[in-house]
């Protein structure tokens, strides 16, 4: 599927290097909605502005001292001077390129302003630029600015999509746009020095893929330029001392562009624009594409204007909050983005994460549409090649310098990975030798810095290492001598297909081996008619080769292996007994290979559910059943699914009922919350040394210890379902949600014999890891099977400070034996951002992350020390940050529960996670399904994680076609995200809760009959059937456009969540007014009470 | 001046305590190895965990060395011998690694047979620093009473 992706080796063609891009194309969806998150934090500036001061002269300077950042900024720029880059790109040479346009500038006015403009590129221009923000908002010279906003707002959109990379004809588009407004606004201040710099730069440099991305970078630089000269000239003659001062921080530059080495030194320009960035990052690490989205409306050139003037307006950002998301959903030409552009939307953007919110007065925090996961503050060039959020994200986009910062900030720093998840386009490599670092074995990636055309610097151990001949050779652009255009270097997420030195033994074939419940208790639920069917509709589909093999083991008090070898009339069953001793009745024939042996494997099908329907066993021997199961598959290695139905009772690992069910709602502290045994725990180890990996589906009523059982899969990187209250009659929903999620878990890609090892630049090491796997040493998974749905996050921590670096990477390293029995590596690297100041790092703070880790973190707290331990400790959580947010970023003492935008949703997760079946108190919960709760957050990629945490409530009777999305020719609206609060509902309305696994339609008593008839096909709301599960497929648009939302919904995720359709009566209804997190319960704090909770504990 | 039970339990002590600074450093050396991706974590597990079948080879072999629980014992064992000599300050000394020992152990994870550690959580950093710390500590302790003993033993057979 993926291997299908992007053949670097076709290559489009050599200038089309970035159009390799398109297996990034994905990650431009993600940012686009990111972008959409960034616009409510727009307020963020008036605490700048407020600082601000009036006097036009004074303020370049001012603003320096006013942000709290700023100081931190500046040292951070000269450090790169001092770091390793000075090597690379001579700094002398960068330099001058800076004071060039100075020199030019200052002497005539016009140039003055010219200059101030040019300062924005330099780094050091920062300072000024959150004047400059003020300045943008002034709407000077509207006719003059006009046709420049119309290219712009292009660009603007790219910058919000930049990272997308979108294909590099595209991007030309918009550019060619931009050439009148160059023309007009003077043109010799800015553009020059840049390209000056340019010239300088190159010559270390390799010619960069980057290199369209200059010409646009001049353009866009001077249309913005152009407007505030006639805007405020008085102000401007102040300004020309900051750019001095600039100047000699624009030295800083250089440095970057050893950063931008790595994606390729051309990028002078652009380095500038990443100066930028990263002053604006430092400042205000807000991802750069926020504000795009916010300012779309702002004549760009007044962006670039405003660092001369003194702040003329409030900003408008305020009015328009929700433009900038219609802008990331429409956004055509995100590629467009000018980097100066980006640079100056960096700038602005800024303010936006760390813009101060009271909790305590606004009420509507939630975005209308998803939230999105915010964009590291990083040069254009080098997040464009950024891996995808989706795959790997960081709680903290901006990296503290060190532990003692963090420890400062209170946040937690870790990532959370998706590794194996099914991309679309992926590109492949197959080459003999695959090029690594020699001491640290980090596998080249879009990061390193090439120092000339035969040596790469390693970008996490800062060896020095040899290009391999081979790798002279361009397969993209059939070119020799350019190394930094390979797609290893141009694609953070590359597939290798792995030589023989990548093999311990051959590559194990596919074989799967099912292993079935069969006692009276699991005939009765009928699981095994649902499972024996998908089986044979999808024998087909299983992932493998020729070489495939299956097997079957049934077990009740006894074990039952099925003969299945080639020659047979029928299937022959074997009945082991002996459960103390477990043996295997015969040593070949159990597993065979499906092709050859597929009649009779699905003559077994067939006759399997009939062969037990007398049974009354009620016996169940699972220990003995694993075992017979792990000697059968440990020459092999492979997957063992496992169904289950009740509490294992007889033979080894026999568990005993824990759960008093009168105790669920009332018991102080839930216990047993850890395994009873640890037979199980070894059983995997055992399995996960022979590569075996096992599933385990839990259908039951009743209680089946699976904090027990569930160590089976934890520990030997399999998965867990779990249907409670299974039964083939009575409950519907659930079996429609076992086949959907049989018929995935049959088809979807698998890894074999896998093992993930995760390297991060030095200086950094891994804490802990969380997720289904065995954690072989400090920083090496052993992973028998890997499946596109799990998710791993993991905790850091900082060991040496890293004060003498811009950007740490991560890299994740995946390497499996694919279905089709290859050996492959899948490597995605991350960069982020080092900053060395605490507003920095709330900047940067990823709240959905933050929260998913939080999760894990407090699951194990939960099974180590206690379910009120773990609840404690995420309260302290977001008291800890918030109140270090309070007392060390701000200046200014305000009442109220004070946050950053950017964390304006924290007190929502952590209350939602407080509420979350995994760790309330207080409600009737299943031991069961508390446990699998905890399981999900661990293992749950956090796209998915999410919804489980705070699901997302949706009105949908009045589903109108604006602002729909169009995805292959479906219409699909999209309906304001509400908040979770019984406020919100309405008893003439339908709303739809998505909860991850689960899907609510509660129909309020006085629903509109037009939605009744039209979308459920019924007269009144009385007529409503109870466990209605399905919506009726009607003709009509309202049920079309009810279904398409739906469905649209569905195929986000992998699994399938059922739909229960609701009414005030319905049994259900607790379950979905449980999820009304901001209100109150019995047991359980509302929102607003949460918050004043909190602010009680920060004000202490 | 003669050669009391009190002589007889301090030169016991002295030449134990060798022995357990000998499993401290080991103990210490084990986490390092682990720490430096040297070793499997299961089979440094399984070293440092006694299991039955090593126990038993143990007592034949005499190589008391790759337990911990064995180390353990023998503290005990010397504590038991100081409260039979009325060593009560010597005792008294003895007193918190014996309750700390008794701690642990208490609070081992969930295992079928005796040992203290889980090659599934061994590997977290803060338990691979806390085992690497207490090696340390318990160093610093054996060699500190390895003195103490020998002064007591010159001291109770003086006088």
């Amino acid at each position: 599927m993926s291997t299908a992706g992007v053949n670097s080796q076709n290559g489009t063609g050599t200038g089309q290097t970035y159009a390799n891009g398109p297996t990034q194309a994905p990650a431009s969806l993600h940012q686009v909605p990111g972008i959409g998150s960034g616009m409510t934090h727009q307020p963020a500036y008036n605490p700048l502005q407020a600082k601000a001061p009036t006097p036009p002269g004074l303020y370049p300077y001012q603003p320096v001292p006013s942000f709290n950042s700023s100081p931190s900024a500046q040292p951070l720029l000269s450090s790169p001077l001092v770091g390793r880059p000075p090597s690379h790109t001579p700094p002398l040479s960068a330099s001058p390129g800076p004071r060039l346009p100075h020199g030019h500038a200052t002497p005539p006015p016009l140039a003055a302003a010219a200059a101030v403009s040019s300062s924005s590129y330099y780094p050091s221009s920062q300072h000024s630029m959150a004047p400059t923000w003020q300045f943008n908002t002034v709407p000077q010279l509207p006719g003059s600015v006009a046709p420049a906003n119309v290219p712009f707002r292009g660009t603007v959109g790219n910058h919000v999509n930049p990272p997308a990379s979108l294909p590099a004809a595209t991007s030309s588009a918009p550019f060619s746009s931009t050439p009148p407004p160059l023309n007009n606004p003077q043109p010799p201040g800015p553009g020059i020095p840049p390209t000056s710099m340019h010239g300088y730069t190159q010559p270390g440099l390799a010619p960069s893929p980057g290199n369209f991305m200059s010409p646009h970078t001049y353009p866009h630089g001077r249309p913005g330029f152009g407007p505030p000269p006639t805007g405020p000239p008085p102000a401007m003659k102040p300004t020309p001392p900051p750019p001095g001062a600039p100047v000699t921080s624009a030295t800083p530059p250089p440095p970057k562009a050893d950063g931008a080495l790595t994606g390729n030194g051309p990028h002078a320009p652009n380095n500038f624009n990443h100066v930028d960035n990263k002053m604006a990052g430092q400042t205000q690490p807000g991802p750069p594409n926020r504000h795009v989205g916010h300012y779309p409306s702002l004549p760009p050139g007044y962006q670039n204007t405003s660092h001369a003037g003194p702040p003329m307006h409030p900003p408008q950002p305020y009015t328009q909050p929700t433009q900038p998301y219609q802008q990331s959903l429409s956004g055509p030409g995100p590629a467009q983005l000018s980097p100066s552009l980006a640079a100056m939307s960096l700038q602005s953007s800024t303010p936006e994460a760390l813009r101060v919110v009271n909790l305590l007065q606004e009420r509507n925090l939630l975005p209308p549409t998803a939230v999105s996961a915010p964009t590291p503050c990083l040069p254009q060039d080098l997040q464009k090649i950024n891996c995808n959020p989706e795959v790997f994200r960081s709680t903290l986009t901006s990296i503290p310098q060190s532990q003692s910062l963090l420890n400062k900030a209170k946040m937690p720093l870790g990532l959370l990975l998706h590794p194996f998840k099914d991309l679309s386009q992926l590109p492949v490599v197959t080459s003999s030798t695959i090029v690594r670092c020699r001491s640290c074995r980090t596998y080249i990636n879009p990061f390193v810095s090439f120092l000339d055309q035969r040596r790469w610097k390693c970008n996490l151990c800062y060896r020095v290492n040899d290009v391999p001949e081979e790798f002279m050779y361009n397969p993209v652009s059939r070119s020799y001598g350019e190394p930094h255009k390979r797609p290893e270097v141009q694609n953070a997420t590359i597939e290798f297909i792995a030589p023989s030195e990548y093999m311990l033994r051959p590559p194990q074939p596919a074989v799967y081996l099912f292993v079935l419940d069969v006692s009276h208790n699991a005939v009765e639920t009928g699981y095994l008619t649902v499972f024996c069917q998908s089986l044979l509709e999808n024998i087909n589909a299983l992932p493998g080769d020729s070489r495939t093999k299956v097997g079957f083991i049934t077990f009740d008090s006894t074990i039952h292996f099925y003969n299945l070898q080639e020659g047979l009339s029928q299937p022959q069953m074997l009945i082991v007994s002996d459960i103390e001793e477990i043996f295997l009745p015969t040593p070949d024939s159990l597993l065979v290979n499906l092709n050859e042996c597929k009649e009779l494997v699905q003559d077994l099908l067939k006759s399997l559910p009939n062969l037990f329907l007398k049974t009354m066993e009620t016996q169940s021997a699972l220990g003995s059943a694993l075992q017979a199961a792990f000697k059968l598959l440990s020459p092999t290695g492979g997957r063992m699914s496992v169904f289950q139905t009740q509490l294992p009772n007889l033979g080894m690992g026999a568990l005993q009922s824990r759960e008093d069910p009168n105790q669920r709602a009332s018991a102080k502290d839930i216990q047993h919350l850890s395994p009873a045994t640890d037979f199980y725990k070894k059983l995997a180890l055992d399995c996960s040394g022979q590569q075996v990996a096992v599933d385990l589906f839990l259908l039951s009523a009743q209680y089946c210890d699976l904090a027990s059982l569930g160590c089976i899969s934890r520990y030997s990187a399999g998965s867990v379902y779990h249907y409670p209250s299974y039964h083939q009659q009575h409950n519907p929903a659930q079996v429609e949600r076992f086949q959907k999620d049989l018929k995935r878990y049959l088809t979807r890609k698998i890894g074999f014999e896998a093992v993930m090892r995760i390297r991060c630049t030095k200086g950094l090491s891994i804490h802990t890891f969380h997720g289904n796997f065995f954690v072989r040493s400090t920083d090496l998974l052993s992973l028998p099977n890997v499946n596109p749905d799990a998710g791993f996050a993991v905790q850091m921590s900082i060991e040496e400070n890293l004060d003498d670096m811009q950007v740490v990477s991560f890299q994740a390293a995946l390497l499996y034996t694919s279905s089709k029995g290859e050996r492959r590596i899948r490597v995605h690297t991350l960069c982020l951002p080092v900053v060395s100041s605490l507003s920095d790092i709330f900047a940067g703070a990823d709240v959905q992350a933050i929260t998913g880790l939080l999760a894990c973190m407090a699951v194990d707290r939960s099974v180590t020390a206690s379910l009120s331990d773990a609840r404690d400790a995420m309260t302290n959580a977001v008291i800890d940050s918030l109140s270090s947010y309070r007392h060390s970023v701000l200046t200014i003492q305000q009442p109220g529960l004070l946050a950053p935008a950017c964390l304006r949703l924290f007190p929502l997760y952590i209350l939602a996670l407080l509420k979350q079946r995994a760790f309330r108190t207080g409600t009737s919960t299943r031991l069961d399904d508390r446990v699998f709760a905890m399981y999900q957050l661990k293992y749950q990629p956090l796209a998915y994680s999410v919804l489980l945490i705070h699901p997302a409530l949706y009105r949908v009777d009045d589903l109108t076609d604006e602002g729909a999305l169009n995805i292959s020719e479906r219409t699909i609206p999209q309906p304001r995200l509400l908040q979770l609060s019984v406020e919100k509902l309405s008893r003439e309305g339908a709303f739809l809760m998505d909860a991850g696994t689960v899907m609510y339609l509660w129909i309020g008593r006085n629903c509109h009959s037009n939605f009744l008839t039209q979308v459920l096909g019924v007269p009144s709301c009385s007529s409503v059937p109870e466990n209605l599960y399905l919506l009726p497929e009607l003709d009509t648009a309202e049920s079309q456009r009810t279904r398409a939302f739906v469905g649209w919904l569905r195929d986000q995720r992998p699994f399938f969540p059922s739909l229960h359709i609701i009414k005030d009566e319905s049994q259900l209804k607790p379950h979905f007014m449980q999820n009304m997190i901001e209100d109150r319960t019995e047991s359980a704090l509302s929102y607003y009470e949460f918050l004043l909770h909190l602010q009680q504990q920060i004000s202490k | 001046m003669a050669f009391t039970f009190a002589a007889f339990c301090y030169m016991l002590a002295l030449l134990l305590t060798a022995a357990l600074i000998f499993f401290a450093i080991w103990h210490i050396i084990a986490f390092d190895e682990l720490k430096t991706d040297y070793k499997n974590p299961i089979d440094q597990c399984n070293t440092l965990n006694p299991t039955v079948e090593k126990v038993k080879k143990i007592k034949r072999v005499k190589i008391a060395l790759k337990l911990v629980l064995p180390e353990y014992l023998i503290h005990f064992f010397f504590c038991v011998m100081f409260f039979c000599a009325a060593e009560w300050l010597t005792l008294f000394l003895n007193l918190p690694l014996l309750a700390y020992h008794v701690w642990r152990y208490m609070s081992r994870p969930v295992m079928s047979c005796p040992g203290l550690y889980d090659p599934t959580t061994i590997m977290n950093a803060d338990i691979l620093a806390y085992c690497q710390k207490e090696g340390w500590c318990k160093l610093a302790f054996y060699l500190l009473s390895f003195f103490y003993y020998l002064y007591g033993y010159v001291n109770v057979s003086s006088d």
